[in-house]
């Protein structure tokens, strides 16, 4: 079945070939809906049986590589040489993430034939779906850095088309360009990153390296300086502090797009990139520090923001932020398995939030502001009960899936040797905000009193929209169970691929069931707390929201302008660019130098041709003279050589 | 006995003459002239030679360069002529529509 | 020096003084005669030469076709002293003169370095000068570029005749 993994990756890119060079032409929405999900459906099918056949092997057995040709081949053979081949790895890692990938994305694929019903570039959309998924797929079972880093670029790409989807508002153009260009100052870091595992390792392939630096000591330098400039790649990708401003402005695109790339799966590249490279980022001690600190921070820092959002959007992009510095927490704590695990359970229930969020939009006609919502459960009982099923699976309260993995990495951060206990309050206070700001989403949108425009009349979402709500919600509620504590099915199917980085750790389990018990109980708690206060101050008493906002003005200000972060990147970065650009690099080079030397060379030429043409004097004498002096002068050669 | 370079110097010097003719006169008429002049002194050349090397060839080509000179006269003096009856002149140094 | 040696000498020398006056003289009909006395030392130079037949085909042709349809031409496009045609001293006309000078010694340089002194055998020569002789050679060897010239001298016709002709439009 193993030969068949190619086969994943290629379905998706049939799909965007067919899509992007015929779908213009196909004037059937459902065809072009059945051609774009079903790709992605075949894809997971595929990987469905691989897994099942994993499953029934030995664990030992279960990582295979299939390689499909050689890309790049220089110097082989000699020092320095470069060899690149297009192969996948198939193990308990990439495959549990192609799942995730092609399952969320299949349903998110199914949602939008519902969601971009009578979009003028329906098929365009879904053309650019499926090349993200195919995209999305060679990073995730690439077996070299190249080949990854080909999927990480394929994937800022799509993002870009996706998120300026709608290219003739003015506004989606310049989000797409600030998500590329942000996301480019991160790739630097990890081309330079690349640059460095080549000349450290001499090779870019993840068995080759990780054998290498399986050998290697803990505090390595340069394997320090390889894994921060990787994480700088890490932190464009996946939206941490300082490099997440594209995100919340990335909402411009359609709700499955930020779904689908900007909650469950582009995004969290970069945490399976470190999940990937756990080997090199155990050896540099410093690195995992700053990975947890920025993971932490993040995590807390969003979540202020997301606590005063009114758009739906923005406060579920906040929250994908916050929710991504909980992952980068547990995999600086060297958590690697519950990173991954809260990865999953966070693609099922952002990927439900966004969902329903959208089915919420489409039904109040792109209303987005949650000021004038309100009271809808009525009105969108599947969206309702979904969506608050996925509030309550991010607040963490069990037994949902989100307990589980967000308790997990509690406890990881709490007990663990590079966990500490500043670490572990911030991550607490991270936590009871999530559940504050969720159940104010939950509650102003759909409970309470009715604020929309009473023009509008809100209706059910269609069933292609609200069969995925459904299946996500199901997802949400069972999910957790294969991260059960202390029987955990995902630890030990992961554990091959982590254990020789534990094994570099020489930790040995943390003792302590009783604590653990303990710190379950308060997390479960203070969410349950963070729900009550929202539904306190939303439903019963809504004059504490506007009492509070009177009696702090300037932290509602600073948060509601999400710290003025945008305003400082612009002013300190953006501004010096664009004025050196046009000063210097236009003005000057541009216009002096380089144009002056083109048009000098011209110039010269012509002032050249002004003086030799006075040669043709139409005199033909004139030029028998030349002739005769060329006589001359031949003569003369011949006879004097 | 004359040698043969005095035949020889006789042809270069009227050869010169033609050519210097040939390229500083203005009215066409002298060019042409001396054109002929040129191809006189190569005529003597030619018999110079054939007399030296005692071949007839030589002879036989003055004959064909004199046909030739004839035939080019002709031609020559008729494009002159509807010259002149364009332009009123003969003066060449009127004649530059190849100018830049 | 014997006498054809002297008339040589006299003959060659009139050649070139009479080019030399061809060249500069201001009135096209004193130099179409200057030419034609050119013509008749050339002619007696090829008779030093034993070149009877070429001499008296130079006579009959060049000065006695060629140079009367040059007088023609001269007077049909009446074409006197004229004021307007005199050719003012010119720096050209120096750049000219000096290299054709220099070309010339040039030339004579080629001819003098022959090491030894060639004489010309007339009996030889007069052996080919003759009438029969060219004449067999003409019709023999070269018989193809003597029929060629009979087109080349069909094509001069009617070249003279379609350009000199009036436009009858």
């Amino acid at each position: 079945m193993f030969e068949y993994v190619p086969i994943i990756v290629l379905f998706p890119l049939l799909g965007f070939l067919a899509l992007g060079l015929y779908g213009s032409r196909i004037k059937s929405e459902k065809l072009i809906g059945i051609i774009g999900s079903g790709t992605v459906g075949l894809s997971f099918l595929l990987a469905s049986l691989v897994f099942f056949q994993m499953l029934n092997a030995e664990p030992d057995q279960r990582k295979q590589i299939v390689t499909l040709f050689t890309w790049l081949s220089s110097f082989t053979g000699s020092p320095g040489s470069l060899n690149v081949d297009i192969a996948y790895q198939v193990d308990q890692l990439s495959i549990l993430m192609t799942l995730v990938v092609t399952g969320v994305g299949f349903l998110i694929h199914i949602y939008s034939i519902g969601y971009m019903h009578n979009d003028r570039g329906f098929w365009r959309f879904f053309a650019y779906m499926n090349l993200f998924i195919f995209t999305m797929l060679n990073l995730v079972l690439a077996d070299n850095f190249i080949l990854l880093f080909l999927g990480w670029e394929g994937v800022g790409l799509c993002s870009y088309l996706l998120i300026g989807f709608w290219y003739e508002k003015k506004f989606t153009g310049d989000a797409a360009k600030k998500a590329f260009i942000v996301n480019r100052i991160g790739d630097f870091g990890f081309i330079i990153g690349m640059l460095l595992i080549f000349s450290t390792f001499g090779s870019l392939n993840f068995t080759t390296v990780f054998n290498s630096a399986s050998l290697l000591m803990i505090g390595n330098t340069t394997i320090l300086w390889i894994t921060l400039l990787l994480f700088i790649g890490a932190i464009g990708k996946s939206a941490q502090i300082p490099l997440f401003v594209w995100l919340p402005d990335a909402m411009a695109g359609p709700t499955p797009v930020s779904a689908l790339i900007h909650a469950a799966t582009m995004v969290t590249a970069g945490v399976y990139m470190v999940a990937r490279c756990s080997i090199l980022y155990v050896l540099s001690p410093v690195t995992m520090e700053i990975i947890a600190v920025v993971g932490a921070v993040t995590a807390v820092f969003a979540a202020t923001i997301g606590l005063v959002q009114n758009d739906i959007k923005k406060v579920l992009a906040y929250s994908t932020v916050s929710q991504l510095g909980y992952m980068f927490l547990a995999m600086g704590v060297a958590a690697f398995s519950a990173g991954i695990f809260h990865l999953m359970t966070h693609a099922f229930f952002k990927a439900l939030l966004f969902l329903g969020s959208g089915a919420v939009i489409h039904a109040l006609n792109d209303e987005q502001d949650i000021r004038k919502m309100g009271g809808l459960k009525e009105y969108l009982p599947v969206t309702y009960k979904t969506f608050l099923i996925g509030a309550i699976t991010i607040a963490g309260i069990p037994p949902f899936a989100g307990f589980f993995s967000k308790d997990e990495i509690l406890w990881k951060t709490f007990s663990s040797e590079q966990g500490s206990w500043i670490l572990f309050l911030l991550a607490i206070s991270g936590a009871a905000m999530t559940a504050f700001y969720i159940f104010r989403l939950v509650t102003l949108t759909f409970e309470g009193e009715k604020r929309f425009n009473h023009h509008v009349h809100p209706h059910e979402a269609p069933k292609s929209m609200t069969v995925p709500l459904i299946i996500l919600a199901f997802l949400s509620i069972i999910g957790g169970f294969v991260g059960f504590p202390h029987t955990s099915a995902i630890e030990e199917w992961l554990e091959p691929v982590f254990s020789p980085a534990k094994y570099k750790l020489l930790s040995g389990e943390q003792n302590g069931d009783l604590i653990e018990i303990i710190l379950m109980i308060i997390s479960a708690a203070i969410a349950v707390l963070g729900i009550l206060t929202a539904r306190w101050m939303y439903l019963k008493r809504s004059d504490i929201a506007s009492l509070l906002i009177k009696r702090y003005p300037r932290i509602y200000k600073i948060l509601l302008n999400k710290y003025y972060v945008d305003e400082i990147y612009d002013a300190a970065v953006v501004e010096p660019i664009v004025k050196m650009s046009d000063e210097v690099l236009w003005k000057s080079i541009d216009v002096v130098i380089i144009d002056g030397i083109v048009n000098g060379s011209a110039k010269i030429i012509g002032v050249i041709s002004q003086v030799v043409r006075k040669i043709q004097t139409g005199v033909a004498q004139s030029y028998a003279v030349v002739f005769i002096g060329g006589v001359l002068f031949v003569l003369a050669w011949l006879l004097f050589r | 006995m004359v040698h043969l370079q005095s035949y020889l110097i006789v042809s270069a010097v009227m050869f010169i003459i033609g050519t210097v003719g040939v390229i500083t006169r203005r009215n066409a008429i002298i060019v042409f002239m001396s054109i002929e002049l040129m191809l006189n002194s190569v005529n003597l050349t030619f018999v110079a030679f054939a007399a030296f090397l005692g071949d007839s060839a030589g002879q036989v080509f003055v004959f064909f360069v004199m046909t030739v000179a004839a035939a080019e006269a002709a031609v020559g003096l008729a494009i002159i002529i509807a010259l002149f009856r364009r332009k009123k002149t003969v003066n060449l140094d009127e004649i530059n529509i190849l100018k830049w | 020096m014997t006498l054809e040696e002297i008339l040589f000498y006299i003959f060659a020398f009139g050649g070139i003084v009479s080019a030399l006056l061809v060249v500069t003289r201001r009135n096209p009909i004193i130099a179409a005669v200057y030419l034609i006395v050119n013509f008749f030392c050339l002619a007696a130079v090829y008779l030093t030469l034993h070149a009877q037949f070429i001499a008296v085909i130079q006579i009959l042709v060049y000065a006695g076709a060629i140079m009367v349809l040059f007088v023609f031409v001269i007077m049909l496009l009446n074409l006197g002293d004229e004021r307007g045609l005199r050719d003012s001293f010119s720096w050209k006309k120096v750049v000219a003169s000096g290299l054709g000078f220099g070309v010339l010694m040039e030339l004579i340089y080629i001819f003098i370095r022959q090491s030894s002194t060639q004489t010309i055998e007339m009996e030889r020569a007069t052996n080919i000068g003759t009438v029969e002789a060219i004449g067999h050679i003409l019709f023999t060897q070269l018989l193809f570029p003597f029929e060629v010239t009979s087109l080349l001298l069909t094509a001069a016709i009617v070249g003279a005749i379609v350009l000199a002709k009036k436009n009858l439009d």
